[in-house]
């Protein structure tokens, strides 16, 4: 509650909410004191335009009893609550707090069910169609806004749908994926690879890895260039779970497909970062995730659904 | 400020009435607090056609409120308004909160309809049919069971504190707390499964909400029947006010005959009036002791009237007692009252514009409202486009567009859904095509789309969603197209 940044600014306003509300009583009591003139007629004697006269139809008196009533909750209220300026209020009540209290009580409510399911291993829980239904929600809600929401990925965000992991596919390994995020790092291989006329021929050379159409001459000249790239593809190009290093072999194509978009990558390299999760969700939420995502690609879906 | 800048503003003066020299005397006006004191009334009670009419819509009223919730439709409760799973079920409807258009349509017949009969004959909800006429006459009703008539009430409160004062004051109180939170105990029923309420009060297993909500509109029944009363209507109540927006001089209105009744005075039973240079009025005050607001109606209509028609009632008593026509207080149209007219004259103008108006725009959304839930489709279907990635290039050289459909099954057994996907050559879908969604429920599927590479143009397609319900049989129950667009990349 460090809203003002002097104690000037709370005494400012909670002078102003007390002042008010006696301010309140006060012309309360002031009009239950006050008469005024009625005509015998009923009305105030008050004419306008000519011929409209003001008819006297006074409050009941139990109004003002409502009206007591609002100030008498206003003073518990901010005894009670946050309002009179900076003062937190007797039952310390505050929005995060109460948010936070309620996070713990639904946590508490579905800790059972989670620890049902991590006494299960991933391959079981991929099964459970409970579990699942909790996974589709939890990927929906801290996957989806970059893997899509098929888990099918798009543009430099990998499908996680397919049989092809940057990392592993292993249970364990997507546990970790999930836990501490991954960081993906292609360094920049211009220079190591040589002149430009080399670099298109590396391309050419990883085109042909996977059967896509290349040139076969410059993939050949290429083939001899490779060496650089193969400290993390691999001789065979088929990448480097390790490390996080793509299979080149596949027709995956996580960043482009093409001449150019190879290129591209050699020359200027690329970070890739999967955030990790392991502050924003539970133990239990992680494992039933990896679960959801394990079984994308490891279980078929229930035939008629 | 310089007066000099200013043209001369209109001033209209605020004088005091123009008062006769006699009346300008200090003794015709007096000091009056701001403030007015609670005056109890208490209402004698009265017999006659309208209090007969004023009980049949008592009955009718609270059969409906307090019997509803226990009808039973199939398996569950007839009408339920389960707000945690946000369905409404209504009989053989189950609304969405995406339904709210015929919550909207109920209340626009409604407004009409209060239009309709205020225009008509004036405040006929407010005498007849309102929840605080109705129970504050059924609590009037238990009121004068325990405490007596008029004057025994008056004569019971004026008493000093005795047993037997006690004891009828807690019988009285007893009796209406109990009325009043079997009133919120059927409220709360249309919102939580009645019977399960019961049982839950029987164990003491009523959550907490359930509790406050029982004792809330027990509370307000009691406070509000009991004691509010007509302070309610003269003080509370909006509609109370607008109504006279709706009157005209063609509507029924609770009237005083005052030609005929004044001079009104005291006389005997064998005496001519005309003799005694009087009116058909004896003034026996009858009329302000049966009024539930406390008025006198010989002074002409009143915003504190609510046209409940209790004084024409034993005014006809009266009048028919002592050998006089009826009708000297009467439902009549200020019309009617100035020109004299006849009954047929009267019933003539009920068909005027203003009254041909509302009853057009009433039936014409009822038979809208009613037509759009025989035409309603079982299901809906919501098409939201994947919000991650807009389109993106396969194996195949496919481009794939991911959609998430909500199918929401309105009806109260499950439904089978066929997709399909229309709108471009070559489109079509990849994920599996034939859902079921179970019943009452709502289910999200992910669906892609698939256009080979070059047979659209870069940019935005629109497209449609075909959502056909199947029956078991494959019978066609419905379908609906819903519209999206299909992104191609550059």
């Amino acid at each position: 509650m460090s809203d003002f940044v002097s104690d000037f600014w709370h005494l400012y306003v909670a002078g102003i909410s007390l002042v008010s509300i006696i301010a309140c009583l006060i012309l309360l009591w002031f009009t239950g004191k006050a008469k005024a003139m009625t005509a015998n007629d009923n009305t105030t004697g008050h004419v306008w335009d000519g011929d409209l006269r003001e008819m006297n139809n006074p409050l009941p008196r139990w109004w003002v009893g409502l009206f007591i009533i609002t100030v008498i909750f206003a003073l518990i209220y901010l005894a009670f609550y946050p309002g009179l300026g900076n003062l937190p209020g007797k039952f310390g009540w505050s929005a995060q707090g109460q948010y936070d209290a309620e996070v713990a009580k639904a946590n508490e409510q579905v800790a059972p069910l989670y620890a049902k399911f991590q006494a299960m291993p991933v391959e079981e829980v991929a099964k459970d169609p409970q579990a699942m239904a909790i996974g589709d929600r939890l990927f929906m809600n801290n996957c989806a806004q970059c893997h899509g929401s098929d888990a099918r990925g798009s543009k430099s965000f990998p499908n996680l749908a397919d049989a092809d992991w940057l990392w592993g596919g292993a249970p364990e390994k997507i546990k970790e994926t999930l836990t501490q995020g991954r960081m993906g790092v292609m360094p920049p291989m211009a220079a190591a690879v040589g002149t430009p006329e080399d670099v298109r021929n590396v391309a050419h050379y990883v085109l042909s890895l996977s059967g896509s159409p290349h040139d076969s001459l410059r993939a050949s000249l290429g083939k001899s260039k490779f060496g650089a790239c193969a400290a993390c593809h691999g001789m065979d190009g088929k990448g480097n779970h390790a490390m996080g290093a793509p299979n080149l072999t596949d027709d995956v194509w996580l960043h482009g497909w093409g001449e150019n978009a190879i290129v591209a990558m050699i020359n200027n390299g690329k970070n890739n970062q999967m955030p990790a999760q392991a502050s924003k969700l539970t133990e239990g939420q992680i494992h039933v995730l990896a679960s959801y995502v394990w079984g994308l690609s490891n279980v078929k879906p229930a035939a008629g659904k | 400020m310089d007066s000099q800048d200013n043209p001369p503003r209109k001033i209209v003066p605020i004088t005091p009435v123009a008062q006769t020299p006699a009346d300008a005397q200090d003794s015709t006006q007096e000091m009056v607090s701001l403030y007015v004191a609670h005056n109890k009334i208490y209402p004698r009670s009265v017999q006659g056609l309208f209090a007969y009419w004023r009980w049949v819509l008592v009955f009718i009223t609270q059969i409906v409120f307090y019997g509803l919730p226990w009808l039973e439709w199939g398996q569950r409760q007839a009408v339920l308004f389960d707000l945690g799973a946000r369905r409404f079920y209504i009989f053989g409807v189950v609304l969405y909160p995406q339904d709210f258009i015929y919550l909207t349509a109920i209340l626009v017949i409604s407004a009409f309809s209060l239009f309709l009969f205020t225009a008509v004959a004036g405040r006929l909800w407010c005498g007849y049919a309102c929840p605080q006429t109705v129970y504050s006459e059924i609590f009037l009703w238990v009121e004068r069971k325990i405490e007596g008539d008029r004057t025994a009430r008056m004569k019971l409160d004026a008493a000093n504190m005795s047993l037997e004062k006690l004891f009828k004051k807690w019988y009285k109180h007893f009796i209406w707390i109990g009325i009043a939170l079997w009133t919120g105990f059927t409220f709360v029923g249309y919102f939580t499964p009645i019977r399960s309420l019961g049982m839950e009060f029987f164990t003491g297993n009523m959550t907490s909400w359930e509790v406050f909500w029982v004792f809330f509109y027990g509370f307000a029944t009691y406070g509000n029947a009991g004691f509010m009363r007509e302070q309610v209507c003269k003080y509370m109540c909006p509609y109370a006010r607008f109504q006279s927006a709706m009157f005209d001089k063609d509507t029924l209105i609770v009237t005083y005959d005052a030609e005929r009744g004044e001079p009104r005075g005291a006389r005997s039973k064998k005496a001519d009036p005309k003799t005694l240079g009087l009116g058909s009025c004896v003034d026996c005050s009858l009329c302000v002791q049966v009024c539930p607001t406390g008025i006198d109606i010989r002074n002409g209509l009143q915003y504190e009237c609510i046209g409940c028609g209790a004084c024409a009632d034993v005014c006809d008593t009266v009048m028919e007692k002592v050998g006089y026509a009826k009708g000297l207080v009467k439902y009549s149209t200020q019309n009617a009252m100035t020109g004299g007219w006849t009954r047929e004259q009267t019933w003539r103008r009920v068909l005027r514009p203003r009254v041909l108006l509302y009853t057009g725009i009433l039936l014409l959304v009822i038979v809208a409202l009613f037509s759009s839930l025989a035409l309603r489709k079982p299901f809906k279907v919501d098409v939201v486009r994947d919000r991650a990635a807009l389109a993106r290039i396969v194996a195949g050289g496919q481009i794939e567009n991911v959609y998430r459909l909500q199918i929401m099954n309105a009806a109260e057994k499950p439904l089978n859904f066929k997709l399909e996907a229309e709108g471009l050559q070559g489109l079509r879908i990849v994920t599996e095509t034939d859902v079921q969604v179970p019943a009452t429920e709502s289910r999200w599927v992910s669906v892609r789309l698939q256009l080979p590479y070059d047979a659209a143009q870069p940019g935005s397609h629109p497209i449609h969603f075909l959502i056909q319900s199947y029956e078991e049989g494959r019978q066609v129950v419905g379908q609906i197209e819903e519209k999206s667009v299909f992104l191609v990349p550059r």
